[in-house]
């Protein structure tokens, strides 16, 4: 283990810093991990070797000039193909918008350049973030680090795999109903979902704008937390965006991972436990939740009885959502066209390139979403599902009212091999059963590695209240710090 | 029973600007059938007193100061589109022609 790409964010960030390595170096690194690995993993739909290496000169010179820069400058990171970097192809994985550069960038973007991080290129994922398992990109799959023969999970499957397989120390993620924390399950990585509109959604490609949470993915629970420092924070340029300040999640996690839990209260959730997941899944997480006892913490039941109608009411509330954002992808400012013969109506132009665009799991989603929204099912659909989510939320206020944070697997199964559930698009939507509540109240959620099931990891999520995000990272980094990192083999 | 036949996913595609072929109607037909159905189980939760949640953060008439801020330039914000003419995005044909 004495190879660069090896090292974690924090590691690189000292080596930098004290001089033993400078951020060309250590980029150059990556760019060679990824030459030699990525043909087999297939984490980057985009690799910006020139553009990374530029910015990694240009921080050598800035700290070689004796400015004061933050504790990631330097620090390589892979970026989720769904966020718009300026003058880098940003596809959201879909052929409707191959090839388009956009001209400006995402805020969290511009946090990330702000504070000398260096994006190495963008990531895979399910077409527009709508998947669990990176098999719906419209470019190929990714393949697990752990088994290339298994999903890394998805959404974001390209950004975790790049983790996993040492392409990268950090990854930026976006969360819509588990895309970050279900890939970091099944990767055995560090994702985190911020506090809807603790992080600006200013430059995402938009899939379902009541949900949708960009955050960092990680090696570390540290690592995630300085990520995590960086992107977060108010912007004006989002209307959702929180005007507070962002909980010190940094400070959390350095305190956690001391491994002291006395008088933490965790909540396991008695609708989730464990009806349709996995046996070794559970086992694991079991053994886990033994381990946060040891460290001091105290379990408590509690009951969210409207949990078990998170998934409906997330399978009509973001395929709304998405019928109305998709509907920008009109063959007329970006992206395809199809069939402008000169005889075609502008209709029929964009009924052909809307269909010659998107992929199956979008089109499904679009009409699922167009059925929800129409006059006569509006009520008996979108609008019953707006009132569940209210209940869903309300027990979650009740639960944070008998303990600090709740604790459960983050997804019910491991990573399963390709092909295993796309013929049946709803066995697909159950990777997300326990990561689906978690947007639909708004919450912090993290997903940090809680050991191996048939030799493949599993996952252990931590929800906090709505900008409470330093107390997930202070749990996940006491459970780090009692379980470790896990780690696959080389790859072969 | 089946919660959406073959006729209503035409139609769906129809107002979803989505020219799909006779295929895939078939598909999709049986596939989100099994989608309503069960996203249908949100009919069960009694909640007629229930206000809905549209969004997590109660956050309302978000303003900006009404100041002029840099923008794209026009040739930035047609670089990205299928067809440009002079300085404007271009379309097909959206008028019948007169006979």
């Amino acid at each position: 283990m004495s190879d660069v790409f090896h090292l974690t964010a924090t590691e690189i960030a000292a080596r930098d810093a004290s001089g033993d390595a400078s951020a060309t170096e250590i980029t150059q690194a990556h760019l060679d991990r990824i030459a030699a690995v990525d043909d087999r993993v297939h984490a980057f739909l985009h690799v910006d070797a020139e553009g990374a290496l530029a910015a990694a000169t240009a921080v050598d010179e800035r700290r070689a000039a004796g400015e004061e820069l933050g504790p990631l400058a330097g620090v390589p990171i892979a970026v989720k193909d769904i966020v718009a970097t300026k003058g880098v192809p940003s596809t959201a994985a879909s052929k409707i918008l191959e090839g388009w550069r956009p001209p400006y960038d995402a805020t969290i973007v511009t946090r990330m350049r702000e504070a000398g991080l260096v994006m190495l290129g963008k990531t895979n994922l399910d077409e527009f973030a709508m998947g669990s398992s990176t098999e719906y990109s419209a470019y190929g799959p990714t393949f697990n680090p752990w088994d290339l023969s298994r999903i890394p999970g998805g959404s974001g499957g390209g950004s975790a795999a790049a983790l996993a397989a040492y392409e990268a120390p950090l990854a930026v993620g976006t969360d819509t109903g588990g895309s970050i924390r279900q890939p970091a399950a099944v990767t055995g990585t560090v994702g985190a979902k911020p506090t809807y509109g603790g992080t600006s959604r200013y430059g995402l490609i938009a899939f379902s704008s009541s949900l949708d949470t960009p955050g960092p993915c990680a090696r570390t629970v540290e690592d995630a937390a300085l990520l995590h420092a960086v992107l977060a924070g108010h912007d004006p340029r989002d209307s959702t965006s929180i005007p507070q300040p962002v909980p010190d999640v940094v400070g959390a996690a350095r305190r956690g991972a001391s491994g002291d839990l006395t008088g933490v209260k965790l909540g396991l959730v008695r609708e989730f436990s464990g009806e349709g997941a996995e046996p070794g899944v559970m086992a694991a997480f079991h053994d886990a939740v033994d381990a946060l006892t040891k460290l001091g913490a105290e379990v408590v039941e509690v009951s969210c009885p409207h949990f078990e109608y998170a998934l409906p009411a997330y399978y009509l509330i973001a395929p709304s959502e998405c019928s109305s954002n998709l509907a920008r992808f009109d063959g007329v400012r970006y992206g395809l066209r199809v069939g402008d013969d000169g005889a075609k109506s502008l209709e029929e132009v964009m009924s052909l390139t809307r269909e010659s665009g998107f992929g199956p799991e979008v089109k499904r989603r679009i009409m699922i979403g167009t059925y929800a929204l129409s006059s006569g099912y509006y009520d008996a659909y979108y609008g019953q599902a707006q009132k569940v989510r209210t209940l869903i939320t309300r027990d979650f206020t009740s639960a944070f009212e008998q303990v600090d944070v709740l604790i459960s697997p983050t997804t019910p199964f491991v990573a399963f091999p390709l092909g295993a559930r796309t013929a049946d698009p709803y066995q697909m939507y159950l990777a997300d059963l326990y990561t689906i509540p978690v947007n639909l109240y708004g919450g912090p959620g993290i997903s940090v590695p809680c050991g191996l099931s048939e030799g493949l990891p599993v996952g252990l999520q931590i929800a906090a209240p709505t900008l409470a995000d330093d107390r997930m990272y202070r749990v996940a980094a006491a459970l780090e710090s009692a379980i470790g990192t896990l780690t696959p083999g080389e790859l072969s | 029973m089946a919660a959406i036949s073959r006729e209503e996913v035409a139609h769906l595609a129809r107002l979803s600007r989505l020219a799909v072929t006779d295929q895939e109607i078939d598909l999709f037909a049986g596939q989100l059938d099994v989608i309503l159905q069960a996203v249908a189980r949100v009919g069960e939760v009694v909640a007629e007193d229930i206000p809905p949640t549209s969004h997590s953060v109660p956050l309302t008439n978000v303003l900006r100061d009404d100041v002029v801020q840099p923008c794209l330039t026009p040739e930035e914000a047609l670089a990205g589109a299928p067809d440009a003419e002079e300085g404007r995005f271009r379309v097909p044909r959206i008028l019948e022609e007169e006979a």
